[in-house]
């Protein structure tokens, strides 16, 4: 026996399984990063006046607007990547989910450069409350970037033999996978003002 | 919690049996005392009664009393189950670690959890508990949304699928937030953050090497942020299970099914704002103090709705004695003393001399021992004919029931006189340093053997347990003539999809004793026209 509504949606909710699998789990995702968001307030209101401001004056702000695009573009790219499979056109499918792929290399390449340059300045983690939750916000937000990267290496190459037997699943995979992806962008659109702006 | 009843009862006497092996002089020492007390509270809690009324309750029954054949993600099932081992393996191996386990309380409060040995495997082993809990609720939440059987409306639901419902998304929304917690202060013990640290903390005469600036109240924000609707999540699946058991066995319908429904779906809401009356001593001023104590007074209008609506279902049935009724019945007033006496600590003024008291130790171990617990019991009896086609020993059951009952008195209540007295929580000496209690420490002899003697009474259950299952009365498919859908599958469930053909719906959960029925209950699966 199947288990009902994996593919297709039940009439009543509108829904397949996955995709309301997905809206929980980001719910949960909205708690965790909330959670941390109002930790962030919490230090902010108990650090001395402009304090935070201050220690922020550290960051990069460049590297981190071009990184800001580079996650933009991944999320267009992430929709063209389904548009395609909607429309039947495999290769291109392929294409956008390369380029996908490639932005996320991109942006943790450009983070690197940042932590590194941090810490031949001697600051880590521990010089101050700012830098601390700098450090936690961006390397869990980190963690979520490299989680969607396997996931879509997998969509990418091994995983899209599906394709072959499966279209309509697999086109319901990437578009929970673009869900995702979408939100994890979003996380960081919420953390570049606050960290590196104010 | 066998070895601290001793030393509570019998200040610096070697613990029988197992002590000289243990320690120097087998007494038990004031470290150990504090590892035993913290992973108490946390095992019973994250590896005990989340997992087993959630996890267990929720995944087997579900499925069944929604008519369909599975969970909506097995993988994601394994997942759980999984991340759940690892965490329980973290846990109890922190024992035998040469720190020795986490010991600043199952609420690990800094400063204090962040320089105590242990507390780093506590925290890893959290976040693969928490993750686990998230996986399975969202599972839980999927399956009782999408899949639910043909016919089977949302007020059709037995409440305990309800409940299941509300606690799951409890499970979804709170947990999260001490994730986040938990991340925080392994920042602070590995890499040397003060997120928990203030500006200028002295330990033991010497100012601690951070740089401060953090706030150890942060982190009692969000702990409490979960766990307060964690009590919920303690709390909710054992009043679903005492629901179904109650309805079977007074043959008459649930009283006010709708009711019960609105004020769980309404508590699960409430449950969110009313944390800091966790926190009153904590100097938070009069407007917050004000806030969440009218929020408390809120949240306890729906649990003495569902309380009112199980006594209520009580009058004018015909009531059957069995074992798992037994337990559901005792659950009532057990729960009801535990949730009364929530209520002096849900008003700042009278909470600020019970906070750390026996009182507050007393008042949740009602709701959740004589409570929950006593609820998974009658879920046990109640469910294991489904599970193992056979019914457990009534006799054995009752001897199993009443000497609990009496047992779980004798430790809680004295607890109440304690905490009136003054006696803080979490002593080692059990309160004998303090001359103002004195007369009541004979009270902690009392708890003690009593605690003795309840575990002892569970070998009555375990024996139950394993003979039954062989030699149990064999059941049929529904030996207790109930109504809802796990009822309708073989006993024990086909393997892989649960019924043996499509189930569909005719008809809400508890059609029991309708006037001119033939049979004094009514399947959910029987169609509209055989009625008469
Ligand atoms: C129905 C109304 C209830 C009210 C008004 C209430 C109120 C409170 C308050 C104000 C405290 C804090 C006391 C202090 O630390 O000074 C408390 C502690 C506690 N309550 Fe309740 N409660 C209620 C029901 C429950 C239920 C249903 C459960 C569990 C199933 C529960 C479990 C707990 C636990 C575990 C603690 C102690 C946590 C700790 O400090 O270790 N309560 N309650
Ligand atoms: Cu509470």
């Amino acid at each position: 026996m199947e288990i009902p509504y994996t593919v297709e949606e039940r009439p009543d909710t509108g829904l397949n399984n996955s995709k309301l699998g997905i809206w929980l789990f980001l719910a949960s995702e909205i708690m965790l990063f909330g959670g941390l968001f109002s930790a962030y307030v919490f230090l902010r209101m108990g650090a001395p006046d402009g304090a935070f401001h201050e220690w922020g004056q550290e960051l990069n702000i460049p590297l981190a607007t071009v990184n800001t695009l580079v996650l933009i573009t991944s999320s267009v790219t992430m929709v063209m990547s389904w548009a395609s499979l909607k429309m039947n056109e495999f290769s291109k499918y392929k294409l956008y989910m390369g380029v996908t792929l490639l932005c996320a290399v991109g942006f943790l390449v450009i983070k690197y450069f940042e932590y590194t340059a941090k810490f031949d300045h001697h600051i880590y983690p521990s010089t101050n409350t700012f830098m601390a939750i700098y450090f936690t916000l961006t390397g869990l937000h980190g963690l979520h970037i490299i989680g969607g990267m396997i996931v879509m290496f997998y969509f990418w190459f091994p995983g899209s033999k599906m394709w072959q037997t499966e279209p309509e699943h697999f086109a319901n995979r990437i578009e929970v996978l673009g869900l995702y992806w979408h939100f994890v962008d979003l996380v960081w659109i919420f953390l570049f003002p606050i960290l590196y702006l104010l | 919690m066998m070895v601290m009843r001793w030393q509570l009862a019998y200040p610096e006497t070697p613990v029988p049996f197992i002590g000289e092996f243990l320690w120097e002089n087998g007494i038990l020492l004031p470290e150990v005392y504090n590892s035993l007390g913290a992973m108490h509270g946390t095992i019973m809690i994250f590896l005990g009664v989340v997992p087993l009324a959630v996890g267990a309750f929720g995944n087997y029954f579900v499925p069944l009393q929604i008519g369909t054949i599975d969970m909506a993600f097995p993988k994601l099932n394994m997942t759980s189950y999984w991340s759940y081992f690892v965490g329980g393996v973290i846990m109890v191996a922190s024992f035998f670690t040469p720190e020795g386990a986490a010991r600043s309380g199952w609420t690990s409060y800094p400063p204090l959890s962040v320089f105590e040995p242990g507390q780093t495997l506590w925290l890893i082993g959290m976040v693969f508990l928490i993750t686990s809990s998230l996986l399975g609720s969202i599972n839980i939440i999927v399956t009782i949304v999408q899949l639910r059987a043909p016919g089977l409306k949302w007020m059709r639901l037995p409440f305990f699928v309800w409940a299941q419902l509300v606690t799951s998304f409890l499970l979804v929304l709170a947990f999260p937030p001490l994730e986040a917690a938990a991340v925080l202060q392994l920042m602070d013990r590995v890499v040397g953050t003060s997120f928990f640290l203030p500006t200028g903390l002295v330990v033991s005469g010497e100012m601690v090497a951070a740089t401060g600036g953090g706030s150890p109240l942060l982190w009692q924000h969000l702990f409490w942020f979960l766990a307060h609707p964690e009590v919920y999540v303690l709390i909710l699946p054992a009043m679903g299970i005492v629901c179904e058991v109650i309805a079977n066995n007074t043959r008459k319908p649930i009283w006010g099914y709708k009711s019960l429904v609105y004020a769980t779906v309404f508590l699960g809401f409430m449950s969110f704002i009313v944390w800091a009356h966790h926190m009153f001593m904590t100097g938070m001023g009069a407007t917050m103090s004000a806030f969440f104590q009218t929020t408390t007074m809120i949240i306890s209008i729906p649990s003495v709705v569902i309380l009112t609506a199980f006594f209520l279902s009580l009058w004018g049935g015909s009531i059957r004695f069995n074992t798992p009724m037994l337990f559901a019945l005792a659950f009532l007033p057990m729960f009801g003393i535990g949730g009364l006496t929530g209520l002096p600590l849900g008003l700042s003024a009278s909470d600020i001399p019970l906070h750390d008291t026996y009182y507050v130790i007393g008042h949740f171990h009602y709701v959740v021992a004589p409570g929950t617990i006593f609820a998974l019991f009658a879920g046990i009896y109640y469910w294991y004919p489904k599970m193992t086609g056979r019914k457990m020993n009534e006799t054995l059951g009752k001897l199993h029931f009443w000497p609990s009952l009496i047992f779980m008195n004798g430790i809680f209540m004295p607890m109440f006189i304690q905490g009136l007295a003054g006696i803080s929580r979490r002593l080692w000496d059990g309160g004998a340093i303090y001359s103002h209690a004195a007369d009541t420490l004979w009270l902690n002899e009392v708890m003690s053997v009593s605690a003795w003697l309840l575990g002892i009474v569970q070998l009555v259950f375990i024996v139950n347990f394993i003979y039954s299952m062989k030699k149990g009365e064999k059941a049929g498919r529904n030996p207790w003539d109930a109504t809802t859908l796990e009822w309708v599958a073989p006993s024990p469930p086909i393997a892989h999809g649960n019924f043996e053909s499509e189930i569909e719906v005719h008809r809400g959960a508890y059609e029991y004793s309708v006037p001119g029925r033939t049979r004094d209950f009514t399947p959910q699966t029987e169609p509209k026209k055989s009625d008469n």
